[in-house]
């Protein structure tokens, strides 16, 4: 990104939440919802525009898990680790996923496609076990439904619907 | 007052006193590892627990307000053992490295365990194998030994106010760092050591240059001298038995000479000397207004990399003059060595200082080479001179006094007060009112410039022309200071002071990142009071009026702020990046 | 659109309800029946009801509490009685239409009981009834009457004795009296006050608040703009979790109606009452559930607790007097004040008043939302409303209180349910997570899971949680893994006592409970997994 793009974005994050106090995860919210993660040239922008340091983004960004540093899979695969979800069988769609796309939470499929991570429940409990795509929610998935998920978010399945 | 009661005995102290001082008032220790004094508690180690009776949990001591009436027990069997297993999980947790630590025998972690008796490690070892990050060459970074108290981060980011520490990722992986995990030698860091001076384990040390020196004494081809910081005299005591403050200038030129250093000078020498320079700098821009004011202090080199990183607008402000100790640096190689007939290779340059960013300051340009050759070879710190001491073999508390070498070690009680907040100041002052007036001055004590106040303010009157002065220590207490300078500017209005001393270290130099540990307030106090005291007693009190000096410019260097005072005494400045990636 | 007056709700009320059509379809579009397929539902109905020309209202709802059995769909035909239906995914649209809605006969198949003699709904008095991002909706159930009749009738002081005469309890888990809180708060003298909805719901398996603020986020505005009232602030928060995305943009879409009715913002209802309240998120981080860590979180920092004394409503956000109160604590106070403290302090049980909303779940046969009066039995709730073990399972223990909680065992079943009778099993109310066990689930594996997810959420600020946790974990695992020993045991008992008494925080001193709560009922499993 040119330092001129970043000036824009930084200009549009920052502009609703400049006055307020406290602001900081918010505006953090909106760079990781654009980017799906928070690009380190942000952070200094957002740094030098709010005359905070640049200690106090990186603090806040390393200990909400939300936030991520590093630029996560086109597709990111959440499993609910919610106790409803845990007894009934969130665990064994973790070891599906793995052995599906090679890959444990936490990491990335080498070709990029996806990311898989654990999420500390998302509230769904009564669909138990629970897993998302992106912003889809599936319920009530089934070691054995694991490849049919992915094979929908396969690059060849995305074009098509587009 | 609010009257509680601690283990039966009753006690009165001022409301909002909290638990652990007011037992202390009483002879009561509270066992912790993360408060102290100079900062406001973290309440992170969980080690000061306390039963007060009516409160169903027990409250930490350290952050809990004595209330009227409370009944508070701090020691009992339950207490004790919980305190033992939070310990016992924090040695858990901590590499089992002390015989090769440098904390070795002065560790608050080492102590806490020994205090409490403990024997045997009932937990398994899990520790995060985290790599050390010496880049700074100053400060060594060790997170594997560090048991998060926080202390070290609340003295960068508050105290200090420059942020190259923070805490970075969560639980048990939260781990200290620069942000963005780079290494501290590329964050804002300006190498002040207070994170050192206030880490209760080896976590933080200082990068430790004593082998260096070592080898320099052993080397044949080599004329070392050697010189000591005003703040170094005062503090080394602590080391070895004596009071706070106790001024042991003169068993330290025998400890040194003994150690085998061919010279003994004294960096009070060269602040008698900065002095010099730096009162014709300000009598230049205030009386021949040449030159912009307000003039600021430049002999502590955190405070000039602070300078030059946050606030590069002030370069124009700074007094282009040296530290004292760089001074006597580059003197030892060119005037002392001509006198010798040494060339300026043959001359090694050891500087004793309070200070951990000497250790930087001596390679910071290459204007610190004005001799050809580096002028000052290695910084060592007060606590680093001690391990020599001993390791020399030298009953240190038990030696005769001796003298230095005076061609460049006699000094004027201004050179020995510069070790204290104001006191470059006051030094300055005493100079430049005899340079403008051609008088000298009735009382040479400026009391307003002393004390532990973070930031202060005066006027002193020369001849009818008024004089303001601010002095700050402690970076964080730079930015009012700085404000209103640019606020002034930009209103076209009266500067609001003509001179400025900063010292970045709370309570300036005798308050220093490479003094001995467990600095209060109260130690700040009574180590600047050895100097004051010295002041006091010494026959000539004004820099200018120090004979060796005057016969250093005779002899050598001509005129104060002359070609060749500039070449060797003088340096530039230049905005630095915070970040180098 | 004019700031309404009080005459103006009472017209609204009358409009609305006498205009409710008696033909109509409402869809459960909450997080949970999305999941389920609602959407597709709800797009399916619409459409089916254009190309057939049947003018129906099609509705969105929020959460009604029976999720096992979403999509929920209730069907509304003039001269037919209410049917509720479960599991209606978009295939059986055309299927509801042709019997149902044209031929009057009832599809017995898929329909499902809402009612139920053991549960009585105040605070989820309107979810999956009502339309959540209609505020009108709101209003004709009697939505921001009580916060009329407050700001009419009553002074700031007789707002909190009200609420003492309720005998309130914060249901967050802590269960201390709101009416205490708000008065103590009310009386720091302060140029600002705050009063924050915690809606960082963390505990997994927990969902009752994303259930109301879906659901009915409305009543939780009002309650807080009561609380507001009583305390003296004049600003309030909703945190919210960020993992919780619908109820962050049910919640936005409800502040900005009311804005507009002028039921938030300056001069409420004439009254001189001025209220703004904002939205925070939450960023992944359950120990910002707790009170100081939360009002860390909202100045934008890491959210680390803060040590307490000073309490939040003496010194809390930004060093300002601050009450803090969880979702369904405010959902609760507008019908305290329509109908009366003393009626809210006539249910219940000893000195837990009122209901409590479970999220009952795991192996149970109907999970959902549960909402009870304090005092029903864990028997009632596991096996009358929910249907007892899933599957032909025995249950082997319910879990309380989440990660903070414990287990209770099968002889423990007819305790009736209260603060007080919980804490003396080992378990804590908590917020309301209900996790049933049965005879195939692990007690050592559950305090295992537990315990791994407090190591995670830890925010390893203070040695006995952030150091006691990852070792107690270690045992844990090492028992798990079939090389435990006796002193492991004991060595879990040391490490818990440390954390329970020396952590700075809630989430460090509670940590330690499902593992002693499993050991004190279930000690037989651990021993079974002890190495030869």
């Amino acid at each position: 990104m040119t330092s001129e793009e970043i000036g824009k974005i930084v200009d549009e994050v920052v502009a609703p939440w400049e006055n307020k106090d406290g602001n900081l995860i918010m505006i953090l919210h909106q760079i990781q919802n654009r980017f799906s993660y928070v690009p380190r040239e942000i952070s200094f922008a957002v740094a030098k525009r709010l005359h905070i340091p640049l200690a106090r983004i990186y603090e806040v960004i390393t200990f909400y898990h939300y936030f991520k540093l590093e630029a996560p899979g086109k597709n990111i695969i959440s499993v609910c680790l919610g106790t409803a979800c845990y007894l009934k069988g969130s665990p064994e769609l973790i070891a599906a996923l793995k052995k599906q796309l090679g890959v444990n939470p936490g990491e990335t499929t080498p070709d990029k496609q996806f990311h898989v991570q654990v999420v500390r429940c998302l509230g769904c409990c009564g669909l138990a076990p629970v897993l998302t795509v992106g912003q889809k929610v599936y319920g009530r998935v089934t070691p054995q439904q694991i490849p049919d998920i992915v094979a929908e978010y396969s690059p060849e399945r995305a074009a098509q619907r587009n | 007052m609010v009257k509680a009661k601690i283990n039966g005995i009753p006690v009165e102290v001022p409301n909002d006193t909290t638990i652990l001082n007011a037992a202390r008032e009483v002879q009561v220790k509270i066992p912790t590892l993360c408060a102290h004094p100079d900062l406001h508690p973290s309440a992170a180690c969980g080690i000061c627990v306390v039963k007060v009776k009516g409160m169903g949990k027990m409250p930490r001591a350290c952050s809990t307000p004595i209330e009227e009436g409370m009944e508070i027990t701090t020691h009992d069997p339950e207490i004790v053992n919980i305190r033992k297993t939070v310990v016992e999980l924090i040695l858990s947790n901590h590499p089992n490295e002390c015989q090769t630590c440098g904390r070795n025998t002065d560790c608050e972690l080492q102590t806490a365990l020994a205090d409490f008796g403990i024997r045997e490690e009932p937990f398994p070892k899990i520790i995060r194998d985290l790599p050390k990050d010496n880049s700074t060459g100053t400060i060594v970074l060790e997170p594997s030994k560090c048991i998060k108290c926080g202390r070290c981060v609340q003295v960068c980011q508050e105290v200090q106010d420059v942020w190259a520490l923070s805490f970075l990722e969560r639980g048990f992986l939260t781990r200290i760092s620069p942000a963005g995990d780079i290494s501290l030698g590329e964050s804002p860091c300006v190498r002040c050591g207070q994170c050192s001076a206030h880490c209760p384990t080896g976590a933080i040390f200082e990068k430790d240059d004593t082998a260096k020196v070592w080898s320099a004494l052993l080397n044949t081809t080599k004329h070392c001298v050697v010189q000591i910081a005003p703040a170094v005299r005062v503090t080394i005591g602590e080391h070895f038995g004596f009071e706070p403050g106790t001024n042991l200038t003169k068993k330290l030129y025998t400890a040194l000479r003994r150690m085998g250093f061919e010279a003994i000078f004294d960096t009070n020498f060269g602040a008698d000397l900065t002095i010099i320079e730096e009162a014709s700098e300000f009598v230049q821009r205030f009386a021949h207004k040449k030159g912009p004011l307000p003039l600021i202090t430049t002999c502590c080199p955190s405070w000039v990399d602070f300078m030059e990183k946050f606030h590069p607008d002030m370069i124009p402000h700074f007094s282009s003059a040296k530290s004292p100790h760089e001074m006597v640096g580059v003197l030892s190689k060119t005037y002392y060595a001509e006198i010798r007939g040494y060339t300026p290779q043959d001359v090694e340059v050891v500087s004793i200082m309070p200070c951990t960013a000497k250790k930087y300051e001596i390679h910071r340009s290459r204007e610190m080479s004005a001799s050809g050759v580096q002028d000052v070879d290695t910084a060592i710190t007060t606590r680093e001179l001690s391990r020599m001491i001993r390791q020399a073999g030298i009953d240190f508390a038990n030696l005769p006094d001796e003298e230095c070498d005076s061609m460049l070690g006699d000094y004027t009680g201004a050179g020995t007060i510069f070790g204290a907040t104001g006191g470059v100041m006051e030094a300055a002052l005493r100079t430049a009112y005899s340079y403008v007036t051609g008088e000298k001055l009735p009382k040479v004590e400026f009391e307003n410039v002393r004390g532990i106040q973070g930031v202060k303010e005066t006027k002193i009157n020369i001849k009818g022309a008024e004089v303001r002065i601010a002095v700050a220590h402690g970076l964080a207490n730079v930015e009012y200071v700085m404000n209103r300078v640019r606020e002034a500017k930009e209103k076209n209005e009266e500067m609001p002071y003509h001179f400025i001393e900063v010292m970045a270290c709370p309570g300036g130099c005798v308050g220093g990142g490479g003094q001995p540990y467990g600095v209060t307030n109260e130690l700040r106090q009574k180590r600047a009071k050895g100097l004051y005291t010295e002041d006091e007693l010494a026959a000539i009190r004004c820099s200018h009026e120090n004979p060796q000096v005057i016969k250093l410019y005779k002899d050598f260097l001509g005129e104060p702020l002359g070609e060749k005072a500039h070449h060797l005494l003088h340096t530039t400045y230049a905005p630095r990046p915070l970040y180098k990636r | 659109m004019n700031p309404v007056t009080h005459e103006d709700l009472s017209k609204i009320k009358e409009e609305t309800n006498s205009k409710a059509g008696k033909n109509w379809i409402s869809v459960g579009l909450s997080t949970c029946g999305i999941a389920a397929g609602a959407q597709d539902t709800f797009f399916a109905l619409k459409n089916e009801a254009r190309t057939r020309k049947i003018p129906f209202e099609v509705r969105r709802t929020g959460c009604a509490g029976l999720c096992a059995e979403e999509p929920l769909v209730a069907v509304a035909v003039e001269d037919m009685p209410l049917v509720t239906y479960g599991k209606l995914t978009k295939d059986k649209v055309g299927r509801l239409f042709d019997e149902h809605i044209l031929g009057k006969k009832v599809l017995n198949d898929l329909t499902v009981k809402t009612q139920d003699s053991k549960q009585m709904r105040i605070v989820l008095r309107n979810c999956g009834e009502i339309d959540p991002e209609n505020i009108r909706d709101y209003i004709a159930r009697g939505g921001y009457l009580a916060l009329a009749k407050v700001l009419k009738e009553y002074k700031p002081e007789k707002v909190n004795e009200e609420m003492k005469v309720s005998g309130l309890r914060g249901r967050g888990g802590a269960g201390f009296p709101t009416g205490i809180k708000w008065e103590i708060t009310r009386k720091v003298e302060a140029d600002q006050k705050y009063i924050i909805c915690n809606g960082d719901e963390g505990d997994p398996g927990a969902y009752m608040d994303r259930g109301v603020l879906e659901g009915d986020p409305h009543s939780v505005i009002e309650g807080l703009t009561i609380g507001g009232y009583g305390i003296g602030a004049t600003r309030g928060f909703f945190y919210i979790r960020a993992e919780y995305p619908l109820a962050i943009e049910r919640v936005e879409k409800a502040l900005k109606q009311a804005y507009q009715y002028g039921l938030l913002g300056k001069n409420i209802l004439g009254s001189g009452f001025s209220f703004d309240v904002e939205i925070r998120l939450g960023a992944g981080a359950f120990v910002c559930g707790e009170e100081t860590a939360l009002i860390a979180s909202i100045e934008g920092k890491r959210g680390y607790p803060h040590p307490r004394p000073p309490y939040p409503s003496i010194k809390g956000l930004w060093g300002k007097p601050t009450c803090i109160n969880n979702v369904e604590t405010l959902a609760n106070i507008p019908v305290i004040f329509l109908k009366g403290g003393k009626w809210f302090a006539g249910i219940g049980y000893e000195k837990s008043k009122g209901t409590k909303v479970f999220a009952l779940t795991g192996k149970v046969k109907k999970s959902g939302l549960v909402e009870v009066p304090m005092g029903t039995t864990l028997r009632e709730i596991v096996f009358d409303i929910g249907g007892g073990a899933a599957k032909g399972k025995k249950v082997k223990a319910i879990q309380t209180g989440g990660p903070s909680g414990g287990v209770i065992p099968r002889e423990h079943f007819d305790t009736p349910v209260s603060y007080e009778n919980l804490q003396m099993l080992g378990s804590i109310m908590g917020s309301g997570g209900m996790i049933v066990m049965d005879e195939d689930d692990s007690m050592v594996d559950i305090a295992k899971f537990y315990l791994g997810f407090c190591v995670d959420e830890s925010c390893g600020k203070c040695a006995p949680c952030r150091i006691g946790g990852k070792q107690m974990l270690g045992y844990l695992e090492k028992i798990t893994e079939g090389r435990g020993t006796p002193e492991d045991l004991d060595k879990l008992r040391t490490i818990s006592y440390a954390m329970q008494k020396a952590s700075l925080c809630g989430l460090g001193q509670t940590a330690p409970n499902p593992v002693l709560s499993t050991l004190r009922y279930f000690e037989n499993e651990y021993k079974e997994k002890m190495a030869r």
